[in-house]
């Protein structure tokens, strides 16, 4: 009736004040791919896909670049909310928007080399990932639960397109309609969430909640806390801890390899920036009760993915269990709940991000050189590959130490930094926990880096060869002429090399000279 | 007479839970695919529900984010069933077992 009323008398209707300045990352990459788009409506060029991703990656390096320019602007005059208050920027928030730029530079550098030459070609891989990123970066600022559940729907329905990219294959329909059912329930769990909290406290906003259960003890926060524990499965269905992470598997083996390596980088790090400032913040006041439950989730998390990965046959596969692992330390810090170890969490989130990039990155090359569709690609068949491609080996070999949390690696302090909080925090008994979760990893790990360079007998070849099914028969003739001159020529695509050099650089490169980057992401305080 | 603003609340519980068993039980895509749509129009119940009782507009507003989030992932969903359906002739989730251990 009032707006009615507002209309008919035709005053002005408040509308809030936009500062486009502060979200113009997403504005730039809504509009990169909006463009995209128009540009093979009207010039009709397919193929030629490098002007596609250099936009997308232009548009990555722009939204990168701006991000840090926030946060300067951030560290001088202090974080403040944007949009009605509904967008935080804060140190939080631009961390976590300079990762995704990273994450989305190197997935369409990977795609680029990749994805174009097996299916279809155009704009819509570039356009889908930018539209993601922008849901994984409106998740990231977002100040109120419904921003934030519209960004998690802007990432979630891009990348149900993006997982079931390549079209003509059976797995990759499998894993996208799992992922596209499951992921609906995540985001029914979620907004059911959202309007339990709504109903309790009376707000969708972060700030006015956080505000309202300072002062109020609720006699009976039933509803609250059903809320709450919803909130915690959509989320965590998202960055795939412990009792959600059953898709897991299955949709990273199903999709196109890049996107897996953007599956594991920015939806997992747009989660978990959802998860540390929902809980963090604004839920702050009820962390007696959500507490144990993370303490349950982080330890069954922990266990869960080492022990799985260790018993996986196929390289993806084993790839998404230690990202189960990793997600149970980024849940640590949360756990522990202090500012020093939400800083932890976003360093490992960060390095976690670089290396799971790379890592699928490399596969994806391995695969696509040893002429295998996706998903087949198993451990078995990583046996001798230092010699038939070092570099791809090399480059494998570092990520994944480092993933093992290898010393002068990025990965080896994120694993320290979290570790020692959650000492320091006096929870020595799941400190252990992760301790014995980190022996059981780096089993894996180091048995595949030293398979790797395990030579391989020309019967060991054959019988690889000849058990594959989708080999046939005069392919194994081919392949022992090949044996006697192990070196193939490899060609790696130029955009794959630079992302897979961008990723190690990252790795080695923050881990030799780590300060810059603990300072940033110990400097990435919340809105408050 | 009126009707208490608990009803409803429980009737959405009830219609939520409807909903996630269907999800969770049930074998056929198009089943799976409406029990989804039914979860979501049990949240928008409890938030126009609860934006009654607190007298506050913002729950109302919420419900057409919701409504428009539907409508998306609709479009989305109903594209991948067909993909399936023109490879398989036939929706169960029964048939996507290639993906497993």
């Amino acid at each position: 009736m009032n707006l009615v009323a507002t209309v008919l008398s035709g005053a002005p209707i408040q509308f809030p004040s936009i500062s486009y300045s502060s979200i113009l990352p997403e504005v730039v990459f809504v509009g990169a791919a909006v463009l995209s788009m128009l540009l093979v409506a009207v010039l009709g060029q397919r193929d030629q896909t490098y002007g596609y991703t250099g936009l997308g990656v232009a548009a990555a390096l722009f939204g990168g670049i701006w991000s840090y320019h926030l946060s300067q602007n951030v560290n001088a005059r202090g974080a403040y909310a944007v949009v009605g208050g509904s967008l935080a920027v804060d140190g939080f928030s631009t961390f976590f928007m300079i990762l995704t730029s990273v994450g989305v530079l190197i997935t369409l550098l990977l795609a680029e080399a990749y994805l174009y030459k097996v299916s279809h070609r155009g704009p819509e891989f570039v356009a889908l990932t930018l539209l993601s990123a922008t849901g994984a970066m409106l998740m990231e600022s977002a100040y109120d639960l419904l921003v934030l559940f519209i960004g998690l729907e802007i990432l979630s329905i891009s990348l149900y397109v993006m997982v079931s990219y390549t079209t003509s294959r059976r797995v990759s329909k499998e894993s996208a309609f799992k992922y596209f059912i499951l992921g609906g329930f995540a985001s029914a769990l979620f907004l059911y969430g959202l309007a339990l909290v709504y109903g309790s406290t009376g707000s969708t906003n972060l700030g006015n909640i956080a505000a309202f259960l300072s002062k109020n003890t609720l006699t009976s926060n039933g509803v609250l806390l059903a809320g709450m524990v919803l909130i915690l499965g959509g989320l965590g269905f998202k960055v795939a801890v412990v009792p959600f992470q059953f898709w897991t598997p299955d949709v990273y083996q199903g999709a196109p390899t890049s996107v897996t390596g953007f599956m594991s980088g920015v939806v997992k790090a747009a989660g978990f920036a959802a998860l540390l400032r929902v809980f963090y913040f604004a839920f702050n006041t009820l962390r007696a009760d959500w507490q144990p439950v993370l303490e349950i989730v982080a330890i069954l998390t922990l266990l869960v993915g080492a022990v799985l990965a260790v018993v996986q046959s196929d390289a993806k596969r084993t790839l998404a269990y230690s990202s189960i692992n990793h997600a149970g330390f980024i849940l640590l810090g949360l756990y522990v709940a202090s500012a020093a170890s939400i800083g932890d969490s976003l360093y490992y989130l960060f390095a976690y991000t670089v290396m799971s990039s790379g890592t699928f990155g490399a596969i994806s090359m391995i695969a696509h050189l040893e002429g295998r569709t996706e998903g087949t690609l198993s451990l078995a068949d990583l046996r001798g590959i230092g010699r038939k491609y070092p570099k791809i080996a090399l480059t494998l070999a570092i990520l994944l130490l480092a993933q093992a949390g290898a010393p002068f690696t990025i990965g080896f302090l994120a694993k320290f930094s979290v570790l020692s909080s959650v000492v320091e925090a006096h929870h020595y008994v799941i400190a252990v926990i992760a301790m014995v979760s980190v022996v059981i990893a780096a089993v894996l790990y180091l048995r595949v880096t030293l398979s790797m360079y395990t030579p391989l007998t020309k019967d060991a070849e054959i019988d690889r060869v000849s058990t594959d099914p989708e080999i046939s028969l005069g392919a194994v003739a081919v392949r022992v002429d090949e044996d006697t001159d192990l070196k193939v020529d490899a060609k790696v695509p130029v955009a794959a090399g630079l992302a897979m050099g961008l990723s190690v650089a990252m790795t080695v490169g923050f881990g030799l000279y780590a300060s810059p980057l603990v300072q940033f992401a110990s400097k990435a305080f919340l809105l408050r | 007479m009126s009707v208490p603003g608990s009803w409803y609340l429980i009737l959405a519980a009830v219609l939520f839970g409807v909903g996630a068993f269907g999800l969770l039980v049930r074998r056929n895509i198009l089943i799976m695919f409406m029990c989804l749509e039914l979860m979501l129009n049990a949240v928008n119940l409890t938030l126009v529900t609860y934006s009654r009782m607190l007298n506050d507009i913002a729950g109302q507003v919420s419900v057409f984010f919701v409504l428009v989030v539907a409508a998306a992932e609709v479009v989305v969903g109903l594209g991948l069933i067909v993909a399936i359906f023109r490879g398989k002739r036939q929706v169960t989730a029964d048939d996507l077992h290639v993906l497993r251990g």
